[in-house]
């Protein structure tokens, strides 16, 4: 009975079908793609920088190609080391109490400052290739993709179920196989959809980091980022509209293609032991699963990585858990080297900063920071109280919910920045005071993540709570403040941080703007950054990134984090 | 099965000795918390050993020791004669909560132990399909877990440490997450396969807290004590397979196991662990909510008890575990309303009087007790009165009794002694500050 399923059906329908066509299509113009692009990396970099951006918009395909590579490109190394840092973190305590403060850190780090940092030093290391500027614009994605996702590798790693843990021990799974078969299958579900996040992020990058000026020159790389950078420039709104209505559609592939079909599939490693309620499954994975040369193809590969993971690397024999308290002596030891390489570290940073800096800087910094802080606090309250009631309205709606989550999640992956020029024409033209209106742009990006977990949790109330709320009458402000607020304030919260700290990093971007030879300037730290940026003053990049850091790790750990504590702890039963 | 009565002279054939075995955890500042004491396990090829006794007795750390899963912090363990150092070849083990991979299917978890050994696919694919078959699980090759029932998914769990063809069995209390009926299934087809032969392991060791379950599987029964677990009792079970629960020789014997598990310790056990305040204070309390010792003791009040029932019988009727009936008596008993003895529970007058009393001075009858019965309750009452402010942090709490226990139970025995203390009106407990205050407590 088990055998129901003979060879001898297989051969029988072996003929491509339609499925077939569409996906051979799809398949074959991604690899022509890649293969175009591989081709301009290994050029002569003085051919880069003297590189022409073209703005009619035939170009704009092959671009929107490089963009997109690079993006990819980005998430390969962001997975490898994913895969090696957090393991690292995961499994060795002393090695986790260096490396998690240092990527709690590095998360709260505002990237775009170091742009400039990191292309001066990837064009030193490949002199007078373009290959420099594209691992520099790389490496700039990475940065903005890695630590999430190491994050929630890590934390999907120290909450194996113990039980997992010791059939995989007991069973004798070598390393390898265990990390194959335990350790990624059960971070999947986290895993994939921090991916996701940091692929929303990383549009974002790719397009500031594809043309930078730092000091007198500027590096620019084919793309999408660099189009609209030459199309400001030279004024030209009807490519800018290109420019968006190109990426719109690269958004659109990309979710429909890839991140819808990998979500969808990664919740088969839920860890759940009992059916959930299936959603339908998107389009493109009905595709591989009936298509038979894609699903002959998705086998192989599937069959090729099992049977990686079934090699039995020998590592070291896994010893049995011992109890006994780990040394103190060395534990000291390590500390104390921490320690010393940490204060080295500072006063280095010191030194050099002081060397060209006064104290007045700093002042005027932590000034900068307070009005960008205020900016951020401002606009959180206001896409809260937008967002709030019609994330709301929406979940309570099934309809509504299937129609508007999608979107909202659309929204999140599209890079903001492509639309800021719009503003930017707008405020040029009617004058108005850009210290205000610039500041709606740090949040146009990420005030999407508030509005799809709003509905997540609105849709996810349970429906006995609705019920009572019906039948006792509870209505009007009651309602908000008893029932739905708290219903959905862990939601909220999850939303919150991730568009605030996307705030934070877009002030780099946002508080300086410019269209043609208009220059917009908005006071706060982030036009700081990037004024020293295009001074090429070292020591003040340093003093405004790291005081940024400051305020995004005091703003997480004295707001975000005891608030979602408390809404976790105070709105779960049990 | 053949009874084997000759004890530990058999040695030539042991598959794993267990020789003063102790397991304590460390702690920083008191004393190490003992597990597991001076414990002495044999096995032989040919037999099924159980290992009964309440949660918290260490067989399922014992369990661990032997699957090589934990190394004990003394004593020696040799499996065929060699020393165990991890996981070894040759044994196998069931858990309680199946502990199946939720993303490979039933044939790829079962595949899983073969992959390790790095077994060849074709044999792989045999061995699977045969285990498979054997343990009644054909036409669910390609079903994941979750598609499954609980009886189905342990069928899994079987199946995964079957194909391996251990030598030793090892489970971990494997029918306990099961209903009844589905639990019962699976025993007796586990046990027609083994007098059948069909099963390639030659022994089977299994941690249980179901008297019964025992009796009706088992060729030998090691009886663990609490705190420290020891082994407290060894006995043969006689009968032959199958065996049927409603035989009086079975009864009796269930029957004798309740008497033991609930003897009190004798006065030499008692002088061993001599109740210091310290240790008086640091009782450990059964989470046992107030509701459920008024329940009990009003069935025990009742007809057709009037006062004292068998707790076989008893456990029967109100479908309960010895694991769960046995900590709820012994609370009944810890705090005087009601006796164990014999395997019987007897309700006390002090019970009477709370089965007869109304919703408030039952509340001020279990104030009066719980302040004198139980130290902790009492302390904690204690502090707040002295305390200007009339609050107390439960974090001192916490941390005087994790000297002397582990963590979980510590934080057990806290909890139990906030809803007690809760319900008797004798202070009230703010979750989110984690103090203890007489907040709309009355005086009195």
């Amino acid at each position: 009975m088990a055998n129901i399923t003979a060879p001898a059906l297989l051969s029988s329908r072996r003929l491509p079908n339609i499925w077939d066509l569409g996906a051979g299509l799809v398949v074959f113009s991604a690899l022509i793609a890649v293969t175009h692009v591989a081709r301009h990396t290994l050029g002569p970099l003085p051919a880069a920088q003297t590189t022409t951006i073209h703005l009619d918009p035939s170009y704009l395909p092959a671009y929107a190609v490089r963009t997109t590579l690079r993006m990819f490109a980005a998430l390969l190394f962001s997975l490898i080391f994913t895969f090696t840092f957090a393991t690292l973190a995961a499994k060795s305590r002393r090695a986790a109490m260096v490396l998690i403060p240092l990527l709690d850190i590095l998360q709260s780090v505002p990237i775009l400052g170091f742009l400039s940092f990191t292309v001066v030093f990837f064009m030193n290391l490949f002199p007078g290739r373009v290959l420099g500027a594209e691992l520099a614009a790389i490496f700039a994605i990475f940065t903005s993709q890695a630590w999430n996702m190491a994050f929630s590798f890590y934390q999907s790693l120290t909450t194996l179920p113990s039980d997992l843990n010791e059939a995989a021990i007991s069973f004798r799974l070598s390393a390898w196989q265990r990390f194959w078969k335990l350790d990624v299958p059960f971070a999947m579900p986290g895993l994939v959809w921090n991916t996701m996040l940091s692929m929303s992020g990383g549009w974002f990058f790719v397009v500031a980091s594809e043309a930078i000026t730092v000091g007198n020159t500027t590096f620019t790389l084919p793309g999408i980022g660099s189009y609209v950078a030459t199309a400001l420039d030279h004024k030209n709104i009807w490519a800018i509209g290109y420019a968006i209505f190109t990426m719109l559609i690269v958004i659109l592939l990309y979710d429909q293609l890839l991140f819808r079909p990998l979500v969808a599939w990664s919740g088969k490693f839920r860890f759940e032991t009992t059916a959930g309620i299936s959603t339908p499954d998107p389009w493109m994975l009905l595709l591989i699963r009936r298509t038979r040369v894609l699903r002959w193809a998705g086998e192989a590969v599937g069959d090729a990585a099992s049977a990686l993971g079934r090699l039995r690397l020998k590592l070291p024999a896994r010893q049995a858990a011992a109890n006994k308290p780990p040394s103190k002596i060395i534990d000291f030891i390590w500390i104390v080297l921490i320690s010393a390489v940490a204060l080295l570290a500072l006063w280095r940073v010191v030194e050099y900063v002081s060397a060209s800096l006064h104290w007045s800087d700093l002042a005027t910094v932590l000034v900068d920071g307070l009005i960008t802080m205020l900016r951020v606090v401002v606009l959180m309250i206001i896409a809260a109280l937008v967002w709030v009631p019609i994330g709301v309205w929406i979940g309570l709606r099934p309809g509504a919910t299937r129609i508007a989550q999608p979107i909202a999640q659309f929204l999140a992956a599209f890079p903001a920045n492509l639309l800021f020029p719009i503003f930017v024409i707008a405020i040029v033209y009617f004058h108005v005071n850009a210290n205000i209106w610039l500041t709606p742009l740090m949040l146009i990006g990420t005030q999407w993540y508030i509005l799809f977990n709003v509905i997540a949790g609105a849709a996810a109330f349970p429906g006995d709570l609705k019920e009572v709320s019906a039948n006792f009458r509870i209505s009007g402000l009651l309602w908000w403040r008893r029932v739905i607020i708290p219903g959905i304030l862990p939601y909220f919260v999850t939303g919150a941080i991730t568009a605030s700290g996307g705030a934070w990093n877009a002030s780099i971007v946002a508080e300086v703007a410019s269209w043609g030879n208009t220059h917009l300037v908005a006071r706060g730290l982030g036009s700081y950054i990037a004024q020293a940026t295009t001074d090429g003053s070292t020591p003040r990049i340093v003093l405004g990134v790291a005081v940024m850091s400051g305020f995004v790790v005091l703003f997480n750990r004295a707001l975000w984090r005891p608030l979602y504590a408390y809404a976790t702890r105070r709105t779960t039963l049990g | 099965m053949d009874q084997m009565t000759s004890a530990t002279t058999m040695t030539d054939i042991a598959l794993l000795s267990v020789r003063n075995c102790k397991q304590a955890y460390h702690k920083d500042a008191a004393a190490d918390l003992v597990v597991l004491d001076d414990v002495d396990l044999t096995l032989r090829e040919g037999e099924i050993v159980g290992l009964l006794g309440r949660s918290g007795s260490g067989k399922s750390t014992l369990l661990r020791i032997v699957s090589g899963l934990l190394k004990p912090t003394s004593g020696d363990v040799q499996w065929r004669g060699k020393p165990v150092t991890g996981p070894v070849d040759g044994v196998a083990m069931v858990f309680q909560s199946f502990a199946l991979f939720p993303w490979l299917t039933v044939q790829e978890n079962v595949e899983l132990g073969l992959e390790a050994l790095g077994i060849s696919k074709k044999e792989r694919e045999d061995r699977t399909e045969a285990a498979i078959d054997l343990i009644g699980l054909g036409g669910y090759d390609r079903a994941y877990p979750k598609e499954l029932s609980g009886g189905m998914r342990q069928r899994v769990g079987l199946a995964r440490a079957l194909v391996v063809h251990p030598d030793l069995l090892l489970m971990d209390e494997p029918f306990s997450a099961l209903d009844v009926l589905t639990a019962e299934t699976l025993r007796t087809d586990l046990i027609d396969l083994w007098m059948d032969g069909k099963l390639p392991v030659k022994s089977i060791l299994m941690v249980t807290h179901n008297i019964e379950e025992a009796v009706l599987m088992c060729d030998r029964v090691l009886v663990f004590s609490s705190n420290p677990g020891r082994v407290a009792h060894e006995l043969t079970v006689p009968f032959a397979h199958p065996r049927n629960r409603h035989d009086p020789e079975f009864r009796q014997m269930v029957d004798d196991i309740y008497g033991i598990m609930t003897r009190r310790k004798t006065p030499a056990e008692t002088k061993q662990a001599a109740p210091t305040p310290a240790t008086g204070f640091a009782t450990p309390l059964h989470p046992i909510g107030t509701n459920l010792m008024a329940g009990l003791m009003e069935t025990l009040a009742g007809p057709p008890y009037e006062g004292r029932a068998d707790l076989p019988a008893l456990a029967a009727v109100l479908q309960l575990e010895a694991d769960e009936l046995l900590p709820l008596g012994e609370t009944l008993q810890l705090l005087g309303f009601a006796e164990l003895t014999e395997g019987d529970i007897i309700l006390t007058d002090q019970g009477r009087k709370f089965v007869h009393a109304e919703t408030d001075d039952r509340k001020a009858l279990f104030a009066t007790i719980i302040r004198t019965h139980v130290p902790l309750v009492a302390a904690i009452r204690q502090v707040i009165d002295e305390r200007w402010n009339h609050r107390a942090s439960a974090v001192r709490f916490r941390d005087e009794l994790e000297d002397h226990m582990s963590p979980e139970y510590a934080e057990e025995t806290l909890r139990t002694a906030i809803s007690w203390g809760r319900y008797a009106e004798l202070y009230a407990y703010d979750e989110e500050a984690q103090q203890f205050s007489l907040e709309d407590i009355e005086e009195d």
